[in-house]
């Protein structure tokens, strides 16, 4: 597992989202109202709806196309809905953040 | 033959009493009612809601003009009786009529006690009794300037907590030592002034009034310290007094109020007195619960039960400050032969006491949980026995027996005859009772049948409550369906109270409406953001973070994260210069998609995020501004080719839609709007289907709205017919502002329209010129901040981060 720096908290507004990408596909890292940081596949277990791309709050996000909600910190779907995203990992140095991806190698060729 | 009854005074009591009456022995009187107030009968104790905004005068008439010409009453209003002639049987008014009667009421209320110092009657200085007192104090408090209010009871905390919402600079002067001494003990006084001083308004205690001072008008308070508190204006709410003089001058016996036997009869027996005038069983009454019980009395007397009695019975106190819980109930006194239990929870701002004398509750303290007050109440009353649950009494209901009940329980397990509504003393069976026989199936039905939280509305949750027990699944709270599981606070409340309590930011909302989650959901994010770009154009910071990602991005997220770019044709009108920027933006991003839409223009789909800026950089170059196919805002103005070209125009329907886009486009609506201008009743434009359309003919514009062609179809109504295009572009941005001021977010102008009545709104925005104007200018005032276009903001470089990734990261491998 590699860490890798993205940026800084400040690139990510309160309850919003930015991506990030990488060979495995987009990361959405968000960032909450009370600046927790979470990083997530970009990827609705919907429909593939872009989740950086919808409505934070609290711990969750509201996927922009048919409105599942998306646990930030476990991925799952809440209430109704059944399926997960993929989690990453982040690590926060003082302002500073990162992901970390694993077997990046394999894929990045 | 019908016998004349004669009633003074149209407050609270005897409105009550007539309703018995009229039910009990209908067409046995004529009814003529003098009234001092120029008005029908108002629920007096929802004044402060009136005060603070959170309801409107129309909201607590009680009955309406209509109610009179039904029961053939005839009522004077603005009519003070001066007079009254126990000989001759007459009540003479200071308009000079004089009416006999058979029988006579006198429910003439109480008089405000005004402090016996220099100073009392300067202009400016008010009390708080009546509509006439909250329209002087709204008219002062657009000052904004101080105010003082004297006095630390129900009344005076009420016009204090009024006036600080209307934005005033408010001081309490109270005598004693803590607040609302006679309902509170000290420990829930001194816990409701931190409340009060949370909110701004300044308390001093102890605080002995010598003088009012300035001149000409009121400029301060002097207190015996030698201090001068500054107001502009000073409300004295010390305390009242039964308005007996009448009565007195009459040769009534008169005590402090008008002595009344318990069947309501003064000392002429002919001669009735009910309400705070009246004195009874030596005590005088300033809550409606007794007052209530007096009209029944006097209304079974009136039509023949000599049985019906007066009983006295202590009524809980309760404060309608939003926000403040408390209860309070019979005595609490300290005393040798008196035990108390008492709960304190500081972190939850909880405190609760009960006085108890062998083993029965006396009296009841409750702040900041109230939730018990009812079977606090029930037990008290009952004198029930309560040293089983001594242990866990204070802890409520829901500790009794085990495991803690859910506040739902804890309603069904309150016995029949447990008191629901304080103010008319209604208990829990008969509103079971009424809901089940007359088949009721909302909360307005209950308070028609049952008058329960038809008063000062704080046990409206225990009755829904009841409701819920009752029906089951098929209580359909649609009244009060709450905006989302954050709040439990309906649109339609949260709008008023936004522009009440004067909230600016979604943080304030959700912090002084107490939402139950730390930033919302998405549902009622975006409803907030609109209500406050709506209310606050000029001050509310739009909150990019509460919008959805359409109005984010101002461009049409699409099934595969793409977007699609749908600029402004103005009326559908364009060029050829135009369609060659487009085909050259389209040639240059490789655009896959070009569609001609529904609302006559050019939909550019299939674009990448990444791309957007650059796409509007170019077709901004070429004039055009974004068409705001993702808001919910003006869509589309279509017109026809009108009287420019068409053989049958009657007028330049394309010019009027023109006109109608450049005007309109930008603002911000509930729903999104659409429009269309057609030049005849051949109706090319579609206009009958749309939420305003405009169908020209001969003699000028016919203005329709509540049209949908989407998931509902529906033909418009007719608004109106106008003469000008100037009048028909005032009356639709009059139209459109009135329903971006009234509609909750999500509802389009066709169900807005159903709910607020298509004559209401006629009337609002067509006949009523003077609200026309003032909708009118409202609108082209947020228009200064809204019509702005999105895409060249975001071109200058505004919400750049949204357009391209954070970072790119782990292709360094293959990048080498
Ligand atoms: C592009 C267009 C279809 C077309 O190719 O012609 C269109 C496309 C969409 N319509 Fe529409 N509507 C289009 C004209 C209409 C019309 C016809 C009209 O406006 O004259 C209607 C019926 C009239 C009406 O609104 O009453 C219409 C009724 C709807 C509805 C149903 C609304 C309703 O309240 O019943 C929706 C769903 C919604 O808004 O929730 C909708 C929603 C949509 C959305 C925004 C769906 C979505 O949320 O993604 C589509 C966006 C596609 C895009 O990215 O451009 N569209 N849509 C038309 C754009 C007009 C324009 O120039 O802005
Ligand atoms: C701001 C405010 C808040 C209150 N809050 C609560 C509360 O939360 N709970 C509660 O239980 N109670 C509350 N009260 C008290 C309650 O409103 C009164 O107890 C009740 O209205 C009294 O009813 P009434 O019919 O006796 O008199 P009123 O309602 O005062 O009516 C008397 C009427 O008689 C008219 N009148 C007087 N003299 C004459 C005359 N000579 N000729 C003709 N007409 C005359 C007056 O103009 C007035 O309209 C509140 C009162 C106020 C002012
Ligand atoms: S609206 Fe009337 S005038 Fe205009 S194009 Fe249609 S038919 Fe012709
Ligand atoms: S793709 Fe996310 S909800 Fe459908």
């Amino acid at each position: 597992m590699t860490w890798f720096a993205i940026g800084s908290m400040k690139d990510i507004p309160r309850r919003g989202a930015r991506c990030v990408q990488t060979p495995q596909g987009r990361i959405a890292v968000f960032r909450t109202a009370d600046d927790q940081i979470f990083a997530i596949e970009d990827q609705c277990p919907h429909k593939g709806g872009p989740l950086s791309q919808g409505l934070v709050h609290g711990a969750a996000v509201t996927c922009p196309l048919h409105n599942w909600v998306i646990s930030l910190e476990t991925g799952k779907a809440l209430g109704a809905d059944e399926g997960a995203v993929r989690t990453i990992p982040v690590n926060v140095e003082g302002e500073r953040l990162f992901i970390a991806l694993d077997a990046i190698a394999d894929k990045a060729a | 033959m019908t016998e004349k009854l004669v009633i003074i005074g149209n407050g609270m009591a005897p409105g009550r009493m007539l309703e018995h009456l009229f039910e009990q022995a209908p067409g046995r009187y004529a009814v003529t009612i003098f009234n001092a107030e120029p008005r029908v009968n108002y629920d007096r104790i929802m004044l402060s809601p009136v005060l603070s905004g959170e309801k409107s005068y129309e909201e607590i008439v009680i009955h309406g003009d209509r109610w009179y010409v039904d029961n053939a009453v005839t009522l004077y209003k603005g009519h003070r009786i001066i007079a009254i002639d126990p000989v001759a049987k007459t009540v003479t008014s200071d308009h000079g009529v004089t009416e006999g009667y058979d029988r006579l009421v006198i429910a003439t209320g109480s008089v405000p006690f005004i402090i016996p110092v220099p100073g009392n009657n300067l202009p400016g200085v008010l009390t708080y009794r009546d509509l006439d007192d909250v329209h002087a104090m709204l008219l002062a408090a657009q000052s904004r300037a101080k105010a003082v209010v004297i006095g630390g009871g129900l009344l005076g905390l009420e016009a204090a907590a009024g006036l600080n919402a209307r934005g005033m600079d408010v001081t309490v002067l109270h005598v004693m030592p803590t607040l609302m001494e006679r309902q509170l003990d000290p420990a829930a006084g001194y816990l409701l002034q931190k409340a009060v001083e949370e909110r701004g308004i300044k308390v001093i205690t102890k605080a002995n009034t010598q003088a009012i001072i300035g001149d000409p008008r009121v400029e301060g308070v002097a207190l015996a310290d030698g201090s001068v508190v500054p107001a502009s204006l000073v409300v004295m709410a010390v305390g009242i007094r039964p308005n007996a003089a009448l009565a007195r001058d009459a040769g009534l016996a008169v005590n402090r109020g008008i002595v009344v036997d318990d069947a309501m009869r003064t000392s002429d027996p002919d001669i009735l007195a009910i309400g705070e005038c009246a004195e009874v069983g030596g005590q005088v009454y300033g809550l409606v619960a007794p007052l209530y019980e007096m009209a029944r009395v006097a209304a079974s007397r009136l039509a023949g039960d000599d049985t019906a009695a007066f009983v006295h019975a202590d009524t809980p106190t309760k404060l309608k400050v939003t926000g403040i819980d408390l209860f309070s109930l019979g005595d609490f006194a300290d005393g040798d032969d008196r035990q108390e239990i008492v709960l304190r929870d500081a972190s939850a701002g909880v405190y609760k006491r009960l006085v108890l004398k062998d083993n029965r509750i006396i009296g009841t303290v409750l702040y900041g949980e109230t939730a018990d007050g009812a079977w606090f109440n029930d037990l008290k009353k009952k004198q029930t026995d309560i040293s089983e649950m001594r242990d866990t009494l204070i802890f409520g209901q829901a500790y009794q027996g085990g495991a803690p009940l859910d506040p739902m329980a804890a309603v069904a397990a309150l016995p029949d005859d447990a008191e629901i509504c304080g103010c008319n003393g209604v208990c829990k069976g008969k509103i079971t009772g009424a809901i089940a026989g007359k088949g009721l199936t909302s909360l307005d039905d209950v308070r028609a049948h049952t008058k329960a939280s038809a008063s000062c509305g704080s046990c409206t949750g225990l009755v829904e409550q009841l409701m819920v027990l009752t029906l089951g699944d098929s209580y359909n709270p649609a009244a009060v369906q709450p905006m989302c599981s954050c709040t439990s606070l309906g649109h339609d409340d949260v709008r008023r109270l936004i522009k009440a309590k004067g909230l600016k930011t979604i943080p304030a909302v959700m912090q002084e409406l107490e939402w139950k989650t730390s930033c919302g959901c998405a549902k009622c994010r975006p409803a907030l953001n609109y209500y406050l770009v709506c209310d606050w154009p000029d001050e509310y910071a739009d909150d990019y973070q509460s919008r959805f990602v359409n109005e984010r991005v101002h461009a049409n997220i699409q099934k595969d994260g793409t977007y699609s770019v749908v600029p402004r044709m103005w009326g559908g009108m364009t060029s050829a210069r135009e369609l060659r920027a487009i085909a050259d933006v389209v040639d240059k991003f490789a655009i896959p998609a070009v569609k001609v839409t529904g609302g006559q223009r050019i939909d550019m789909l299939g674009i990448r995020k990444e791309d957007l800026p650059a796409v509007w950089a170019d077709l901004g170059a070429a004039g055009f501004v974004s068409g705001h196919a993702y808001a919910k805002g003006l869509r589309t103005v279509k017109t026809c080719v009108g009287s420019d070209w068409c053989r049958f125009g009657t007028q330049d329907s394309t010019g009027l839609g023109i006109r109608i886009e450049k005007f309109m486009w930008g603002s911000w609506t509930p729903a999104k709007v659409k429009m269309a201008v057609s030049g005849c009743p051949r109706n090319c434009a579609e206009a009958t289907c749309k939420d305003v359309g405009v169908i020209c003919v001969d003699s000028g514009f016919e203005i329709h709205f509540a049209g949908a062609a989407g998931l509902d179809i529906k033909g418009t109504e007719v608004l109106g017919l106008v003469r000008t295009e100037d009048e028909a572009l005032e009356v639709i941005v009059a139209l459109t502002q009135m329903y971006r001021e009234q509609a909750r977010y999500h509802e389009r102008i066709y169900k807005w329209a159903k709910r607020v009545g298509i004559a209401e709104i006629k009337r609002q925005t067509l006949d009523d010129r003077e609200r026309r104007r003032g909708y009118f200018d409202r609108f082209v005032f947020s228009q200064r901040f809204a019509q702005v276009d999105p895409w060249s903001e975001r071109v200058s470089g505004k919400d750049k981060h949204e357009f391209k990734p954070m970072a790119t990261v782990g292709y360094a491998a293959a990048a080498e």
